[in-house]
């Protein structure tokens, strides 16, 4: 029987590595992540279920760590953003996916948006833009807004099924697969530059266009 | 947050989880996912002397054929697990709002049993189950098992007919006989989701195939998130019953959709509000159900 200052003993496996420790029932599972493993790529946002941005894998299914107690996880096989890119050089398809389609600015929900996604792929390695954006539904990103992440996590999953990564799009109904020979992203197949999204709303000169604000870095081409 | 101290005990078997439930069960919560509870403890609006983890007993997971055409849930079986059972999901309702509660993280840990023992009388849930008519198993180590039909099931808000030694073992949902369609329709809150108004709606004909001359005798319609339970609307249910559930029958019954309700009021919809759209996701429930009935 336990007593409300006795630690637990438990053990699980994190990243590959077999981990024991004693806790106190009340531990969270991101804390003992994030101060006890050192494992701080796992960001506590909201603290409060909503915001996604401390989800990890527990037993390969995306959970939000801030709404587990550590002690639920003995005997489990959890995996954190670190698992993806071991060596910091090589990244995962997925995080190349949003460095090069825009995928973050700040990158704080990155973490989690990763976890989610690479959940979803797991599930589903072709879904479609809607099945994206009903499976980050639980994530939230405050800055980079979604449909560049939706564009990642579709770019990404191609790249991890084997297939070349995808254009640009200006929407995500509508792209093509890169010409032989080209990079995946700067040119159209007749060698004219690919429009910027920010076209849309924004000159390739980071004007801003009518009835957009003015404040903001322009868009960089790519 | 962190949430107040409290010692831990964790159960392998439901024999070992009735045993400490009998020692402790007035000072205890029960943990199975956590997804309502460790929310609630870590904003210390809940501050249990003790969790019983019950998370880990798989005799308590899955769904199976039961006897009499019953689906039989397990308490531990979690939203997306329901969501991967063909059984479940051909039952319309369910198809309708599993896909929308919460989100893909909390349904890998949120729990069935853990949904309708907390009882958030804005939850989705218990107004499934309500109008399926499902019923309740709980088993006690002193008093055994016994089987509590849902209309009994929900006290108040987050409260309960399991007694404190009781622990919800199953959920047992009769599959309807003959043609029946149901849906579940929700106007909800934007951000979390929850039901402003909710209601699920069963509608059926017990003599076999469905026809359109033929009245309707099978009428289940449950609310969620309008009172201060989830609740049966009797009312309308009596209204439709031996009617063709024509727009015009529908429209006359749902104005009773609230009858008897005391109906609740909060920074995102007053009782005048919340008791209209009460009226608008029952006629959208039942027009769903009578269409997938004789579609």
């Amino acid at each position: 029987m336990g007593s409300a200052s006795a630690r637990v003993a438990i053990q699980l496996s994190v990243n590959g590595r077999a981990v024991e420790a004693e806790v106190e029932p009340r531990r969270l599972l991101v804390d003992f992540l994030r101060e006890d493993l050192d494992l701080t790529g796992t960001k506590v946002g909201c603290d409060t279920s909503q915001c996604g941005t401390c989800t990890v894998h527990l037993d390969g299914h995306a959970v939000k760590s801030c709404t587990v107690l550590a002690v639920q996880a003995d005997g489990a096989t959890v995996r954190t953003v670190e698992v993806l890119a071991p060596d910091s050089e090589q990244l995962h398809p997925l995080q190349a996916a949003f460095v090069e389609h825009h995928g973050l600015q700040c990158g704080f929900c990155t973490p989690g948006m990763l976890m989610t996604a690479l959940d979803l792929l797991a599930r589903d390695p072709d879904p479609s833009d809607d099945e994206i954006r009903d499976a980050i539904q639980g994530n939230y990103c405050r800055c980079t807004g979604y449909q560049t992440i939706v564009d990642s996590i579709r770019n990404g999953a191609a790249v991890m099924r084997g297939e070349p990564a995808l254009r640009w799009a200006l929407d995500g109904a509508r792209y093509a697969q890169p010409a032989a020979g080209q990079s995946a992203h700067s040119q159209s197949a007749a060698g004219q530059p690919v429009a910027s999204r920010h076209a849309a709303g924004q000159s390739a000169h980071g004007q801003p266009a009518a009835g957009q604000p003015a404040s903001g870095q322009p868009a960089a081409e790519r | 947050m962190i949430p107040a101290a409290f010692a831990y005990d964790r159960a392998s078997t439901v024999d070992e989880a009735l045993a400490l439930l009998l020692d402790h069960g007035a000072d205890a919560k029960l943990i199975a996912g956590g997804q309502s509870l460790l929310p609630l403890m870590k904003l210390r609006l809940a501050r249990p002397e003790r969790l019983i983890d019950i998370g880990r007993i798989d005799a308590l997971r899955g769904v199976r054929t039961a006897p009499e055409g019953r689906l039989a849930i397990g308490a531990l079986t979690t939203y997306a697990q329901l969501l991967e059972t063909p059984s479940v999901m051909d039952l319309a309702l369910m198809a309708d709002a599993l896909p929308r509660i919460a989100d893909v993280q909390v349904r890998n840990r949120g729990t069935i049993g853990g949904a309708i023992a907390h009882a958030d009388p804005a939850a989705d849930m218990p107004a499934l189950l309500l109008a399926l008519g499902a019923d309740v198993v709980a088993r006690s180590a002193q008093r055994g098992e016994r089987t509590i039909p849902i209309d009994d099931f929900f006290d108040g808000a987050f409260s309960t007919a399991l007694a404190p030694d009781e622990l919800l073992i199953e959920i047992r949902v009769p599959l309807p006989s003959g043609a029946y369609g149901s849906a579940y329709r929700r106007l909800e809150q934007p951000a979390s989701g929850f039901a402003i108004a909710g209601v699920a709606a069963v509608v059926g004909q017990s003599g076999g195939a469905a026809g359109r001359d033929l009245p309707i005798d099978v009428v289940r319609v449950a609310v969620t998130g309008v009172g201060d339970k989830p609740y049966r609307a009797t009312a309308v249910e009596d209204g439709l019953r031996g009617t063709a559930l024509d727009s015009a029958a529908i429209l006359s019954a749902v104005a009773s959709i609230i009858d008897d309700v005391s109906v609740q009021a909060d920074i995102h919809a007053d009782r005048d509000y919340r008791a209209a759209m009460a009226g608008v996701m029952a006629r959208r429930a039942l027009e769903a159900a009578r269409d997938r009935l004789f579609g």
